[in-house]
């Protein structure tokens, strides 16, 4: 290694994205120096999910340059990307199910001997390599993906999500194997929810927000601060009028919750939350991506059955089998995705009346004279421009989204569920949204309203609350919601300390190459072999 | 490291270990296997007289949907599906037949290297445009069986042309002793010698893996259109080898398409192909083309009315399947 430590391994500079429409990445830029293990920041929708994406090949950029050890590549693929050396690994592991696992290796051309030893540093050492990957429980596979990564030795390994939902000891063991990096000719960009993580093994971090790099911050004790801050940028009072409209509903002492979740449990991000949701008013959720607020919006809407806990509608348990189940008791959903919930070919008027009419005539002829008075009162309410009305698919994304909920308040919507309902729509819309939303709240509907974009929850809701790592960490009021405080909670820091000092402590003992004793107690054999 | 690696080398070594690992491997392959074999002993209870000369025949007549199956075993394990592979037959068999009309044994030579290479470039066609185009496998192929049944009519309008001796003679009788038919024989070793290196190489590995989890396959580096254009192209290569078997054993070739698209569509199924991709092999299917002839055979010895026949073909292949989801539902409830 001929290369001085302040020499770069991997640099990006200007790197920009542009799909359709929306610019996920505008100027991007990332440098890494070897031994050095590099934090990538940024909150939903910054652009981290997309830079990776094009450092690992599987996305070409519009614009900017990527080299390794200062050599300019050409990432056109994935292949070509590990073989300039760069190797992903994702939260979802990239194995084939329906080969074992030997033949996986030989896919990605892997050496099995560092494969099996980096397998028994992570804490696994008997998985028969002749298993079927299909058969092997999700957090092996994702274990068996790193230390296949390790075994080829790239320049640089990306870690996307690495730890979330791993169980506590396997977390242990990535975090010690990625924190043996730091100081060699090699470096790791580790990407994570989870700001512990981050201070325990990085050793800086670069910040995106809007598609941008807005910062590089050494990563310190105390440095949290710093790179929440960077991940808000100046915050923007685009709405004041807007913000006045909602309001903390006074509730009697006696109310029964409309729709209630009691320890709900699916899969293996969703592990317990309970809330209750109150007639005529709207709850707002909050969570960084992949906490378990898609399985708790699923099972709430009844496409899954919770594997543990309960839903209660007015106070008595209910048991959704499938989404009718939950629409006949009163609970519709509204997706981010319109593709989900409409019929694209089919009219404006057919799209609203579908959910209704499997109630009104079981039997017989449609009514079509009534149809038409209840979806032209939908159309009018939510202001749809309903010109290119033939096929849905001819509307604008708002437009869409508009006749997603008009389908359900033309039935009569008594709880509904949204799943961030104005992700990629335009602010006018937005806004139409927000007082529909409200609007229905007013009227007595209960509204659970899960959003990705901070500043909507003190433009609509009446609380919040904040999921992390498929639990309930937080609720605040209306007036406590403000973007900073909420993405704080979002990280489940707390909002006046920092961090747990004594928890953070414990894991930076643990990932620094440091033999003489980590805090557990324990002497730890793994360590003299840092350096590989 | 060296420490490490002892499990593996102790697993190896252990033989009961890998002969029942080879049977759950290969259980439903071993399933069909047993079946065949029972469907055999039934059709000499039914028909004592059955023996080496209707043996030889059957194998004459399952060859070229033996090579249909193994074609469209190849393109659904990697994830699509070809309908037109009926039609590349009859367009190879024509242009073999009527190129080697006339012709000397050596030119015919040619004209067999030359039809498989035709093979190859018309399934790269298909492939070619399933991954441009991005439009569903099912719908270009659907397409292209008619380009490529043109093309067959364009060639000859009415069957005819010729075969060379030698190629019919490849397929005809026994070889050695009369229990072992030369077309079986030949068929099987055309199959291993292309399969067998492809299926243990880092392509064949790639078709798989495309065909099982595209996203995955993608991340690991697999070029997946090319993988896809080569998953094609080998089922243009056993089409073209079907088309080839359809002029040896007729001795013409036929410009209209025979029923081997959707039977080699059935007889993957039945043999252990999983439609969704990714799952199964090229012997499953072989097996599963022989088991449904030969249905059709006792069918026939039993003289029931081959209308009737159809019928229960089908409803056999339902039941079957059931059987085989079934099994499947179990196991992953284990």
């Amino acid at each position: 290694m001929t290369l001085t430590s302040t020499d770069l391994l991997l640099e990006a500079t200007g790197v920009a994205k542009t799909y359709g429409a929306v610019q996920a990445l505008k100027s991007a830029s990332l440098a890494v120096r070897p031994g050095e293990v590099h934090a990538l920041m940024g909150a939903n929708g910054a652009g981290k999910s997309t830079l990776v994406k094009i450092l690992t090949g599987a996305v070409t950029p519009d614009a900017g340059t990527i080299s390794v050890r200062g050599r300019d590549l050409a990432l056109r693929s994935p292949g070509q990307a590990r073989r300039g050396g760069i190797v992903p690994v994702y939260q979802e592991p990239a194995l084939i199910p329906d080969l074992d696992i030997r033949s996986n290796l030989r896919l990605t051309e892997t050496p099995a001997e560092p494969f099996r030893h980096w397998l028994s540093e992570l804490g696994l050492p008997d998985v028969n390599l002749s298993s079927l990957a299909r058969r092997l429980p999700l957090a092996t596979l994702r274990v068996i993906d790193l230390a296949r990564a390790l075994a080829i030795e790239p320049d640089v390994l990306m870690l996307d999500e690495m730890t979330a939902a791993l169980p506590a000891n396997l977390t242990e063991r990535v975090l010690e194997v990625v924190g043996r990096h730091r100081g060699g000719g090699r470096c790791v960009v580790f990407i994570s929810h989870r700001m512990i993580e981050i201070a325990a093994v990085c050793d800086r971090a670069t910040v995106l927000r809007e598609g941008s790099t807005v910062g590089v911050v050494d990563v310190t004790p105390g440095s949290e601060d710093r790179i929440v801050e960077l991940m808000l940028g100046q915050i923007v009072e685009d709405m004041p009028d807007a913000a006045d409209q909602a309001h903390g509903t006074t509730r009697a002492a006696d109310a029964v919750p409309r729709l209630s979740g009691r320890n709900l449990a699916y899969g293996t991000r969703l592990e317990d939350v309970t809330f209750d949701l109150y007639p005529g008013e709207v709850l707002g959720v909050v969570a960084l991506e992949g906490q378990g607020q898609d399985e708790l919006l699923d099972v709430l809407s009844g496409i899954h059955r919770p594997s543990s806990g309960s839903i209660e509608i007015d106070g008595a348990p209910v048991s959704f089998r499938y989404p009718g189940d939950a629409i006949r008791a009163g609970v519709v959903y509204v997706a981010a995705d319109r593709a989900e919930a409409l019929l694209m070919q089919r009219s404006i008027r057919e799209n609203i009346a579908l959910p209704f009419r499997a109630r009104i005539p079981k039997w017989g002829l449609i009514n079509l004279g009534e149809e038409r008075q209840i979806v032209d009162r939908a159309v009018e309410t939510l202001q749809i421009d309903a010109r290119a009305g033939g096929e849905v698919r001819r509307l604008s994304g708002g437009n869409q989204q508009k006749v997603t909920i008009a389908r359900w308040v033309a039935s009569g919507v008594k709880t509904m569920v949204c799943f961030d309902p104005t992700r990629g729509i335009d602010i006018r819309t937005k806004r139409q949204i927000y007082a529909l939303l409200r609007d229905l709240a007013e009227a007595g509907a209960a509204i659970l309203l899960y959003t990705s974009e901070l500043k909507e929850v003190q433009l609509v809701c009446d609380r919040a609350i904040v999921v992390f790592g498929g639990r309930v960490v937080r609720e605040l009021t209306r007036a406590e919601a403000d973007e900073p405080a909420l993405l704080r909670a979002a990280y489940n820091l707390r909002s006046d300390s920092a961090l747990p000092e004594d928890t953070v402590g414990e894991l930076v003992a643990q990932a620094e190459p440091d033999p003489t004793g980590p805090s557990t107690g324990e002497p730890d054999p793994r360590e003299p072999e840092t350096g590989t | 490291m060296s420490a490490a690696a002892a499990p593996v080398g102790a697993t190896r070594a252990d033989p009961a270990g890998a002969i029942s690992k080879f049977g759950r491997r290969n259980a439903w392959v071993l399933g069909l296997l047993g079946v065949l074999i029972g469907l055999f002993l039934f059709t000499k209870g039914i028909q004592p007289r059955y023996g080496p000369i209707p043996i030889q025949g059957l194998a004459v007549s399952v060859l070229p949907l033996v090579f249909a199956a193994v074609a469209q075993a190849i393109v659904v394990i990697g994830g699509g599906i070809d309908l037109s592979i009926g039609s590349m037959m009859a367009l190879t068999s024509v242009v073999s037949a009527t190129l080697m009309q006339d012709q000397s044994e050596a030119f015919a030579v040619g004209v067999v290297i030359g039809v498989l290479l035709l093979g190859l470039v018309i399934g790269g066609i298909n492939g070619g445009l399933v991954v441009v185009t991005r439009v569903p496998d099912i719908v270009v192929t659907l397409a292209m069986s008619f380009v490529w049944a043109g093309f067959a009519l364009l060639v000859r309008g009415a069957p005819g042309g010729g075969a060379a001796s030698w190629l019919t003679g490849l397929v005809r009788g026994p070889l050695g002793n009369e229990w072992i038919p030369m077309a079986a024989v030949v068929g099987l070793v055309a199959i291993v010698v292309i399969w067998m290196p492809l299926s243990r190489s880092r392509l064949g590995l790639s078709i798989y893996a495309i065909g099982s989890d595209r996203l995955a396959a993608f991340r690991s580096g697999v070029p997946v259109g090319r993988t896809r254009i080569v998953a094609y192209m080998m089922t243009g290569l056993f089409s073209a080898l079907g088309g080839l078997a359809l002029t040896a054993t007729t001795g013409i070739g036929s410009p209209v398409p025979g029923p081997y698209t959707l039977l080699s569509v059935a007889a993957i199924v039945l043999g252990g192909v999983s439609l969704a991709g990714g799952r199964g092999g090229v012997f499953g299917p072989i097996i599963a083309v022989v088991i449904l002839q030969l249905i059709q055979t006792d069918l026939t010895f039993l003289s029931v009315d081959s209308n009737l026949a159809l019928v229960a073909q089908g409803l056999l292949l339902i039941a079957v399947l059931m059987v085989g989801s079934l099994i499947d539902m179990r196991r992953n409830r284990q």
